[in-house]
């Protein structure tokens, strides 16, 4: 399943169309091609389970961009990405080539973006972004994420690479001369970082934001302001799998023969991943989720618009879909 | 997208930047005085084209940054629809952040108009039919976030925390202050007193007080206040009046603008 999803995010062709120059795409378009990664190997995710990764996968990433502490760090978030991700393939030779592609054709494009344009790219994304507030239990647990679905600012800590820690005022004369020096003092409670993180291909990226949040076992629910409180109070964890943490493969392949085999039509075979503890709970999400956070994802046959259509026609030519392989009876070993 | 009033003798504007060019209204947005569309074809190819840095200039003129760095000036008439480029000031090399006029008396050969860039180049212009460049304060490797022009100081705020003051007559730098822990977005000055307010995306709100003694030549910057908007990063922040008693804030994600007055 991993090879299949990285094997279809890194292809050539759709890391060509990523990098061209453009601008952000339409919540609606990247929803679907966030879909299609999804179900780019023998994995399915009904409506609700898909919509909860979809809200994980983007408080995450909003959580990432905005705790950035300078712009350029942005960028050192996504080395952390694709470093976590190289782990993942790293017995697979052809697809960490890939990868190692990628990051170089990172490093070449945006190795030399000013602050200012780092700032912009980081502006743009968070206006994306903005009044998401779904609450993240992983989040809530670890106290990065308040019960109003804010995010928390701490201020404390390293400050960023090239800022100087708050306090120090010092006055000129004419010629240069310091002739005045005082402090002020703030609650806030900061230090000297250490080091700056690496942006080589290989290096020690210090920033911690954008690593894997799920190298420890973790619940992984997800609560939206409004929805019903059966939901939010329940009482079990869900120990739910993360399609890209490897230490989850266990997991899956418990899931895997547990799970009944859903046939969609045809001789196609796979297996069903469910978020939620049960399939009542599942199909309970998808009936109270609230509208305003329905993602409407977009058919692709069904939009209307040809623009739209076009747009996401473009994008999705050139991912291609894994067949789904034909799952033998001990499915859960041929995935180890 | 910004906006901004544009205070000149004879009328007041409401102009707004975006990607696609400059508009204009008239004040109580009921006119659209004035549209510049913005020449691709003169920008570099695959990068963001926009407006950014708004300020009315001498009495007469309303100047507008671009993301390639030239400063479009326009020449606004006392009324009506007829307003034209006067100039375009080409001094920098990278787009444009912010750009101020002076608030309150300049001194001699202060000049009265201070651009911004994205590499963190200040420069200093006298305003008139045709603009003078008076000094280029060279980068130091930040990028220069938001600038202010108050009695020949330059206050500019850098993306690195900073703040610092320049003297515009000679470009010198004064008073180099570690303000904030991250990128500073917004200053604003009260010209009857000299405050300056300065929001970060650190989350705090800092008031400093700025006072040039001319006979002396001293320039002295002290710190007042400081507030924290919890779990906020500030975006903007503007005094409410010109003495700089209160203050008005705004944060990413924040539907609220908070507003905060001295007792």
């Amino acid at each position: 399943v991993m090879n299949d999803i990285i094997t279809t995010m890194f292809n050539k062709k759709f890391m060509e169309e990523l990098f061209k120059p453009q601008e952000l795409y339409s919540k609606k378009a990247l929803r679907t091609v966030y879909d299609r990664l999804a179900h780019a190997s023998i994995m399915r995710l009904n409506q609700a389970s898909m919509d909860k990764l979809y809200d994980l996968m983007t408080m995450a990433f909003k959580y990432q961009v905005l705790l950035c502490p300078r712009p350029k760090d942005i960028l050192l978030v996504t080395f952390n990405h694709l470093d976590a991700i190289k782990d993942f393939v790293r017995d697979s030779p052809g697809i960490l080539n890939q990868v190692d592609e990628t990051f170089r054709q990172l490093i070449e494009m945006y190795s030399s973006l000013s602050a200012g344009e780092f700032q912009l790219i980081r502006q743009t994304l968070l206006i994306f972004f903005q009044d998401m507030h779904i609450r993240v239990s992983i989040f809530l647990k670890d106290k990065v994420q308040n019960s109003n679905g804010r995010f928390v600012l701490p201020i404390s800590g390293p400050v960023p690479w090239g800022t100087e820690v708050p306090g120090l005022i010092r006055m000129f004369n004419r010629n240069g001369d310091e002739v005045k020096r005082t402090e002020f003092t703030t609650d806030g409670n900061y230090v000297i970082p250490q080091r700056e993180g690496s942006f080589d291909l290989y290096g020690d990226r210090v920033l911690k934001l954008g690593t894997n949040m799920y190298s420890v076992s973790r619940p992984v629910e997800t609560h939206m302001s409004g929805s019903s409180k059966n939901l939010a109070s329940h009482a079990k964890e869900s120990i739910a799998p993360n399609p890209l943490a490897k230490e989850e493969l266990n997991f899956l392949a418990r899931l895997l023969g547990g799970l009944e085999i859903k046939k969609p039509g045809g001789s196609e075979t796979g297996f069903r991943l469910n978020l939620f503890t049960t399939d009542e709970e599942e199909e309970y999400a998808a009936l109270t989720r609230p509208e305003e956070l329905s993602y409407k994802v977009v058919n692709i046959e069904a939009t209307q618009e040809p623009g739209r259509r076009a747009e996401l026609a473009r994008i999705l030519g050139e991912l291609e879909v894994a067949e789904p392989r034909p799952a033998s009876s001990g499915k859960g070993e041929d995935l180890l | 997208s910004q906006a901004a009033w544009c205070v000149l003798p004879s009328r007041v504007l409401l102009v707004l930047t975006s990607q696609k060019g400059i508009q204009m209204y008239e004040s109580d947005g009921s006119i659209m005085v004035y549209w510049h569309a913005l020449d691709v074809t003169e920008h570099p190819p695959a990068q963001a084209v926009f407006a950014r840095g708004i300020a009315a200039a001498g009495g007469r003129f309303i100047c507008v940054g671009t993301s390639s760095g030239p400063v479009l000036v326009f020449d606004i008439p006392h009324k009506g629809t007829n307003v034209t480029v006067s100039e375009v000031l080409e001094e920098h090399r990278d787009a444009i952040t912010d750009i101020a006029a002076e608030l309150g008396q300049a001194p001699d050969g202060a000049g009265d108009v201070v651009t911004a860039d994205d590499a963190g180049t200040l420069c200093i212009w006298s305003s008139g039919e045709e603009f003078t460049l008076l000094n280029k304060i060279p980068a130091f490797g930040c990028t220069c976030s938001s600038v202010k022009l108050w009695n020949g100081v330059v206050a500019a705020g850098y993306g690195n925390g900073q703040i610092r003051l320049y003297e515009a007559a000679t470009g010198v730098l004064r008073a180099e202050v570690s303000a904030h822990a991250r990128w500073i977005y917004a200053l604003d000055l009260a010209p009857l007193t000299g405050k300056l307010l300065s929001g970060a995306e650190d989350s705090f709100v800092h008031v400093w007080k700025l006072s040039r003694n001319l006979d002396t030549d001293d320039i002295e910057i002290e710190h007042c206040h400081a507030e924290c908007v919890t779990d906020t990063q500030i975006c903007g922040a503007r005094f409410c009046d010109p003495e700089g008693c209160s203050f008005a804030v705004t944060g990413y994600d924040l539907s609220e603008i908070f507003r905060y007055s001295q007792v």
